[in-house]
């Protein structure tokens, strides 16, 4: 079974979210999606300062296998990337939840949030796919 | 219902990724692909390829038969045990499989054919052996395990019998011997050196598990593929099927003309086609982000073409792939990614041998 964190809440299409405080936000993909994209071999981050929607492609993860949209999961600025990806986009694969994240996001209203599955939501919503 | 070979309890032993892969269920990685990629390259690697079909041509017209069977010629072959690379064509000069033929002598042949073609494969092969007195064996009571990379020989020698080892001793590139229980061919799909051995199925996995302990890594036909890819080898039902000829596959080399009085299946189309030329394939690279991949329309000076195979090249670190292009194409094409096109460069399709980059 996947690695789901009790802690974090995610989107249908595999993004996960983590709350640092102050209405920031750290964003990557959940173990499930790169199992099922396999190795990664690039990673297209979004630039810094971007203002993002919901919904919006922000992210591309290129694996062996196919290139993947991410999406942002939630509307604000980013105000960080990952740039260690540029080098190790294994990282992703070895460390989702961890060395693996993607980008960080400065929300617009904080309270979205909640408005994403939990962990077991987001379970449910994998094991019907 | 899918088809196992003899190793798949120990491929899900080992935790692999499994795939249907033509009607058989195997292994695509056992984790990463990208380390068992690295591991060809750099130490041994060794592959589950049983699902191919192995099949013998006996008989006193077995020569004649193949002469006939093939464009590449078993005349070349007068070594025993050494090994041809051709492809068996229709009326039309396409590629119906693509196959390693071993001699052992005129009336004694192995043919190794794709597993993805296997029906069609057995049926053409029966169909093209009336009129000559000839007998068409499957041998499916082997397994066949694909032992590679620069350190692949050392290791799987340490499994060989006194008599194996001597057997190989001094073995060529491109030669197969039956040596006891196992035939042991230096021949492999990777760009690297190492073996491809036949083992009795009741011995299979007990052999795959000695590999392991030697050290050999397990790898999936992931690898195999990006392995394949960089070393410029074709796929059958990629790069060329049917309705591809080897003139446009960039298999011109494994035709042979002479003599031109040897009628073979496919001879009159391809002399004709010879004539008014055909496309061709070619490499391209890529050192850009991104990955070249299957499908993907090709625009050059003198018209369009598709990319055949396409990948993420761990070796190089960067993007290759086949396409097949209209003859006269410059050193550049343009390829559309992700809805941008992107000029990219052309090259011989062959990217690393022996682990090392040949571009």
């Amino acid at each position: 079974m996947s690695n789901i964190p009790t802690d974090l809440r995610y989107a249908a299409t595999h993004e996960w979210v983590r709350s640092e405080g102050d209405g920031v936000f750290t964003v990557g993909i959940s173990e499930h999606a790169q199992g099922l994209l396999g190795d990664m071999v690039f990673v297209e981050l979004p630039d810094v300062g971007d203002a993002v929607t919901t919904g919006d492609d922000v992210c591309v993860a290129e694996s062996v296998k196919a290139a993947s949209d991410v999406y942002t999961p939630i509307t604000g600025e980013v105000i960080e990337v990952n740039a260690d990806l540029e080098d190790s986009p294994e990282l992703v694969n070895s460390d989702p939840y961890g060395e693996g994240w993607m980008f960080k996001i400065k929300a617009e209203d904080p309270a979205e949030v909640e408005s994403l599955l939990d962990a077991e939501g987001y379970e449910n919503s994998i094991d019907e796919e | 219902m899918s088809n196992t070979t003899a190793l798949h309890a120990k491929h899900l032993e080992a935790g692999a990724k499994m795939v249907d892969f033509f009607g058989w269920d195997m292994p695509i990685n056992y984790g990463s692909q990208i380390e068992e990629h690295h591991a060809v390259r750099q130490d041994a690697g060794m592959f589950d390829v049983s699902h191919m079909t192995i099949v013998d041509a006996k008989g006193p017209q077995a020569k004649a038969y193949l002469q006939y069977l093939l464009a590449n010629d078993v005349a070349k072959l007068k070594d025993k045990g050494k090994a041809l690379y051709s492809g068996m064509l229709n009326e039309e000069g396409g590629v119906v499989d693509d196959l390693i033929v071993y001699h052992f002598d005129e009336t004694n042949y192995r043919l190794v054919v794709n597993s993805a073609t296997r029906e069609k494969d057995m049926d053409w092969l029966l169909s093209k052996a009336e009129g000559f007195d000839v007998t068409i064996n499957e041998r499916s009571e082997f397994a066949m395990i694909a032992v590679q990379g620069p350190n692949a020989k050392e290791k799987a020698a340490t499994l060989f019998s006194a008599a194996q080892k001597e057997a190989v001793t001094g073995m060529k590139p491109f030669f197969g011997v039956q040596a006891e229980d196992l035939f042991i061919a230096t021949t492999g799909y990777t760009g690297e050196a190492g073996y491809e051995i036949m083992v009795p199925t009741a011995q299979a996995a007990s052999f795959w598990q000695s590999l392991l302990d030697t050290g050999v890594k397990p790898c999936g036909l992931g690898a195999r593929d990006t392995l394949r890819l960089e070393a410029g080898m074709n796929l059958y039902g990629q790069d060329m099927d049917e309705t591809i000829s080897p003139l446009a596959a960039n298999m011109g080399w494994t035709i042979t003309w002479e003599p031109a009085d040897r009628d073979f299946v496919g001879r009159k189309a391809l002399e004709a086609l010879r004539e008014t030329g055909t496309d061709k394939l070619v490499g391209l690279v890529m050192t850009e982000k991104g990955v070249l991949r299957h499908g993907l329309k090709v625009k050059t000076d003198s018209g369009e073409g598709v990319i055949t195979s396409g990948t993420f090249s761990p070796t190089l670190g960067h993007s290759i792939a086949m396409a097949r292009v209209p003859s006269n194409v410059g050193d550049t094409v343009e390829v559309e990614m992700r809805k941008k096109w992107v000029t990219v460069k052309v090259v011989k399709p062959s990217f690393v041998r022996n682990g090392k980059s040949v571009l």
